[in-house]
């Protein structure tokens, strides 16, 4: 099929330029592994009920931290995209028989793989750290993040090819994203927080999914929380996948 | 029927309670082999037009068919069958990335033309020698000097040997020398390969130097097409200026009688005569003078530039940075000049 052909051809291009310049991806993954070294620490003093899990505090914190990597890794991507624009890449590629969907979605696979390797390198400093934690769960939680990170990237290529600008679109990226986060519960479980404020998190649905990743890293797969991460994570995929491909799909541009 | 055959072809822009007709109803022919130049005024609806022949913008009325295609119902078709090398400078660049090999720039874009992988590498081998790219295959395109990087974007747009090629100013911010350097190598493009060659520029000079053919657009119409020369004639004309050796009165006299002759003005043994087309006025009356026995000391013929028409047509230059003396503007107004980019 013609489209996954495309797919892949725009993959392998995003892919070369982003090995030529291999320190975006370094640096992509310092910030949960700083996040690792010299926060976990404080976790390991809280006793495990606070935490709601078994085992030790790194079950808790580290599918926080993927799902952290994942955000920020694929909320972002959209800059790259209005560099490209800039060059008339995109304009190029428009005028050119590929499909216009391949065009992001080959960028989308470049950052999911990039994504999960850098994934699997923070699950593996975990594990140095003190993690111990069912196989299946650590894939389970790369499954998580695929989902989470091919929503997210394909949102934040259409908003840079609507923004058109990176002074805007860097606020505009963070006003969204850390409130998201913050409610999330990525650093310290939201169950501590008052009434309204556990309220307030039902609306980030990266809640939802890290619940379910941590149930997964507690050996708990069959659950409510599961089925709602589950549900949560593909429809928000395929509800970002589709308004971002609408962007690159539409006739003007 | 032509390459390009565009019908009333228009585009409104809607912003905030504000409609803007960019492009009001074009009509366009080209045809096999032609090379045509598109000019008019920033904002006239040049790269409007262009961005709607090439499929990057939808039109909101008219129809057209673009080398074979018809560019509503099979835009794909159109995309297969044209190449298009977007304007380098302003808003968006030419559609390289600076941090991709030159060679693999052109493999890359033989791919999203579907070729096989051995025929990109030919293709890619061939357009590095016609554009004189050789030596430049492993260098990162941000190393390149403008006229070469040029070069690998119009090398771009050939890599699937298409029939009809759109040159969006090709070689605007160009030095003169990759300026020529560029226009022997569109030339070629026809010449060599029987390309038709579709291109918007703003340098009169270009258009004059390269273009069968000359559309002019403003306010978003066409307001004039035709062989460069046939524009300069239908404007004003050229000017004969004789100096005869006494006898002015005389040879004013005679020069009026003929067909050819508009307007004549006689002044201090100097006149001055506006003739339909000079190259052929001037042996009649060379012969003339000559016959009636009057002493010729000088002659000249100047030819209105493209300049003059587009200034006549549009009540605007075209020049904003082309060097030597700029036409008068209209009762000795300050030529308009225009920096902004469309």
């Amino acid at each position: 099929m013609s489209f996954i052909r495309d797919t892949l051809m725009v993959f392998r291009r995003q892919e070369r330029l982003a090995l030529r310049n291999p320190a975006w991806v370094i640096i992509g993954l310092m910030q949960p592994i700083l996040y690792l070294a010299l926060f976990g620490p404080l976790l390991t003093r809280l006793p495990a009920a606070t935490l709601g899990t078994t085992g030790n505090a790194y079950r808790f914190f580290v599918p926080g931290l993927l799902i952290q990597l994942g955000l920020f890794g694929s909320t972002f991507v959209g800059f790259a995209i209005i560099s490209d624009w800039r060059a008339g890449v995109i304009e190029r590629f428009r005028v050119t028989p590929v499909s216009r969907l391949a065009i992001m979605a080959g960028r989308v696979l470049r950052d999911v793989v990039t994504l999960v390797v850098q994934a699997a390198v923070l699950v593996l400093v975990g594990v140095a750290f003190g993690l111990r934690a069912p196989v299946a769960a650590v894939f389970i939680g790369f499954g998580f993040i695929v989902l989470v990170a091919v929503g997210l990237a394909s949102v934040s290529y259409a908003t840079g090819l609507l923004v058109k600008s990176e002074d805007s679109f860097a606020p505009l990226v963070n006003t969204v994203v850390v409130p998201l986060l913050l409610l999330s519960g990525i650093f310290l479980p939201m169950t501590l927080g008052p009434g309204w404020l556990q309220g307030v998190a039902r609306i980030s649905p990266f809640r939802y999914i890290i619940d379910a990743m941590r149930e997964a890293y507690q050996g708990q797969y069959f659950n409510t929380i599961m089925v709602e991460g589950i549900a949560v994570a593909v429809g928000m995929a395929v509800l970002f996948l589709w308004l971002g491909s609408r962007v690159f799909v539409r006739e003007n541009a | 029927m032509g390459i390009i055959e565009a019908r009333g072809l228009a585009r409104t822009f809607k912003s905030r309670r504000r409609t803007v007709e960019a492009v009001r109803g074009v009509d366009l022919s080209v045809g096999d082999g032609e090379i045509v130049g598109f000019l008019g005024p920033n904002g006239a609806g040049k790269t409007t037009t262009l961005r709607m022949l090439t499929t990057l913008l939808r039109p909101t009325a008219g129809t057209a068919t673009v080398a074979g295609a018809d560019l509503l119902r099979d835009p794909l078709g159109v995309r297969t069958r044209i190449g298009y090398v977007p304007q380098a400078i302003g808003q968006t660049m030419g559609g390289t990335d600076p941090s991709c090999l030159v060679l693999e720039e052109l493999l890359d874009q033989a791919g999203l033309y579907h070729l096989r992988t051995d025929q990109a590498h030919q293709r890619a081998e061939l357009l590095i020698g016609q554009l004189d790219l050789t030596g430049l295959e492993r260098r990162l395109v941000k190393t390149l000097s403008g006229g070469q990087r040029r070069r690998l974007e119009i090398a771009l747009g050939l890599v699937h040997q298409p029939p009809l090629v759109f040159l969006d100013e090709p070689t605007t911010g160009l030095d003169p020398q990759s300026r020529s350097n560029l226009w022997e190598h569109i030339g070629r493009l026809r010449s060599d390969l029987g390309t038709t060659v579709f291109l918007t520029t703003h340098y009169l000079e270009e258009a004059d130097v390269l273009c069968d053919r000359v559309f002019i657009i403003d306010h978003g119409v066409i307001v004039a097409d035709g062989t460069p020369d046939e524009l300069k004639r239908r404007i004003s004309g050229d000017v004969v200026t004789l100096r005869v050796a006494g006898e002015d009165a005389a040879a004013g006299k005679l020069l009026a009688d003929q067909a050819a002759v508009r307007e004549i003005t006689v002044a201090d043994g100097t006149l001055k005569l506006t003739v339909e087309r000079g190259e052929r006025a001037l042996p009649i009356l060379l012969r003339v003078l000559d016959g009636a026995g009057i002493t010729l000391e000088s002659i000249n013929l100047s030819r209105p530039t493209l300049d003059d028409v587009f200034l006549t047509l549009t009540g605007r230059s075209l020049r904003d940075d082309s060097p030597g003396p700029a036409s008068p503007g209209p009762a000795g107004e300050p030529e308009p000049t225009v920096a902004a980019k469309e």
